[in-house]
């Protein structure tokens, strides 16, 4: 049965003791007690807060709710645990109450046969697929923007790494049968704004995109139910590319034989259509493109700005490194303020969507060091030295260095 | 967390879990309550009335620290502009002065 899921532990308990009314995911009584933490930029003041199904996460904001990732818990290992996965809401009026006999994913607009499935359905009627990929926020970091830019003030931890299960979109839409002509496909959640002059959350991908085989309709993570506020009961999962896409609570998937033009593709998530995605400080960009594929990043995981080391005794390194989906060759990592590399050693590959974690040991003489650390991709793209900016904050990928000392 | 994990709630699950595709009930989610809110300053009840409705006090309490007019206009013009807040012209303008001058 593997590890017990407390969501489904507490689903499936009330069930059991009480048989009426609807299963309720509530929160244990420490989550009244606030244990506060500090992002090293200007008002980066969090509490950690538990939130249902999670473990104690730094709340951005409560609504609606915006939980960033502990750092640490990236040192865990290779695969995020869900209770501690990232959370990032648009719109105030979240899905409290699901009920997964009666949720349905329509498929419509231009189809020869809309199609309106249970969850059963996709659990059951289509062959399912697993990728373990990266999921992370377009502004992840942003709160390291300098200037500072406006938005959510996120440090590094608006990221993850799990292995979904779920039924390729290319399935769906093939059973739906696509009509001639067909551009786009929007994608739609329960979740909604509090005003109705508030666009509502839509996303769209071109149609090859979306019949790549891979973008996936995912009903499970980690090997359970998703938790609810990472999209339960199913959400969209678009490997390499930001999470602005991977639509939760999907429920309206609708073909368009125009290109989509609601607010969250035309007006919001978009970057500077350069080479860098990126404009001189303080200015706005001349052109801009929907924000797709992530960008080259890498960690040091094992240890945190200001550690303490041993000096000339063999220090292990350790962390992760992600693309696009191009896949990580190599890791190089500098203990000299990025005078010189050194390669280190990739772990196990989950696939070019994962998180590729390397490893390698450094001997340091007393004193004060920056460690650096470095990825390429399999086209050869890497990480700018120094930070690249761009108004609405989003895609930071400099070199990530820690200052340690040796002792 | 560990004192959820009894013999009795093991067994619940092992029976329940099992059955849970076909019986499978309406699953309710209860967020934890907010607890920030706005700093004092003039125009507060302003800000508060308007504000709120849509979002957290800790939507404007993350921001980048004293960033001024210029910033905060272009916030609340943000807000009414793109997504639709009913805020009256007088009322944005008590609110990015009580922004500017408390954040």
């Amino acid at each position: 049965m593997g590890v017990l899921n407390r969501r489904e532990l507490l689903k499936h308990t009330s069930v059991a003791a009480a048989a009426v009314g609807s299963a309720g995911i509530s929160g244990p009584l420490e989550a009244l007690a606030a244990e506060k933490i500090e992002l090293p930029f200007g008002n980066g003041e969090r509490e950690l807060v538990r939130y249902p199904q999670k473990r104690p996460l730094i709340q951005m904001t409560a609504r609606p709710p915006q939980l960033e990732t502990p750092f640490t818990v990236f040192n865990e290992g290779v695969i995020t645990s869900s209770d501690a996965f990232f959370v990032r809401y648009h719109l105030a009026d979240i899905p409290l109450r699901i009920d997964p006999e009666k949720f349905r994913v329509d498929v419509k607009g231009k189809v020869t046969t809309p199609l309106s499935l249970s969850l059963q359905d996709l659990k059951t009627s289509f062959e399912p697929i697993e990728i373990v990929a990266v999921n992370q926020c377009s502004g992840n970091s942003r709160g390291f923007f300098e200037p500072r830019v406006a938005g959510g003030q996120l440090a590094n931890g608006a990221m993850g790494n799990a292995r979904w299960r779920g039924v390729p979109l290319k399935a769906v839409l093939d059973k739906a049968g696509v009509m001639p002509g067909a551009k786009q496909v929007t994608f739609n959640g329960l979740d909604g704004p509090v005003m109705p002059e508030t666009p509502d959350f839509v996303k769209a991908l071109d149609l090859d995109h979306a019949r790549d085989g891979e973008v996936m309709i995912a009903y499970a993570m980690n090997g359970a139910d998703l938790p609810h506020l990472n999209g339960y009961p199913v959400r969209l999962v678009v490997p390499g590319y930001y999470g602005t896409y991977w639509v939760k609570h999907l429920n309206e998937i609708t073909v368009i034989d125009a290109i989509y033009d609601g607010f969250w593709m035309k007006s919001a998530y978009r970057i500077p259509n350069n080479a860098c995605a990126c404009t001189p400080p303080g200015q706005a960009p001349a052109a801009t493109v929907p924000i797709n594929r992530f960008d080259v990043r890498s960690f040091i995981t094992n240890l945190q700005e200001g550690a303490s080391v041993k000096a000339n005794a063999d220090t292990p390194v350790k962390g992760i490194a992600f693309d696009g989906g191009y896949g990580i060759t190599d890791v190089l990592l500098s203990s000299d303020s990025g005078k010189t590399w050194t390669q280190t050693n990739l772990g196990q590959d989950l696939g070019k969507y994962s998180f590729r974690e390397w490893q390698t040991t450094v001997r340091l003489p007393p004193g004060s060091h920056n460690l650096s650390v470095r990825a390429i991709n399999r086209i050869g793209q890497s990480q700018p030295i120094e930070p690249l900016w761009n108004p609405a904050g989003y895609m930071r990928n400099v070199v990530e260095t820690v200052r340690i000392r040796a002792a | 967390m560990s004192k959820i994990f009894t013999p009795a709630a093991l067994l619940g699950f092992a029976l329940f879990g099992a059955a849970s595709i076909a019986f499978a009930e309406p699953v309710t989610y209860d967020l934890p309550e907010e607890t920030a809110v706005l700093k004092p300053g003039p125009g507060l009840e302003t800000a508060r009335s308007n504000c709120l409705a849509c979002h957290s006090a800790d939507y404007v309490a993350m921001q980048p620290p004293k960033r001024g007019k210029a910033f905060w206009d272009g916030e609340v013009t943000k807000m009414i502009k793109t997504y639709g807040a009913p805020i009256t012209e007088a009322d944005a303008k008590v609110i990015a002065d009580y922004l500017a001058q408390t954040y």
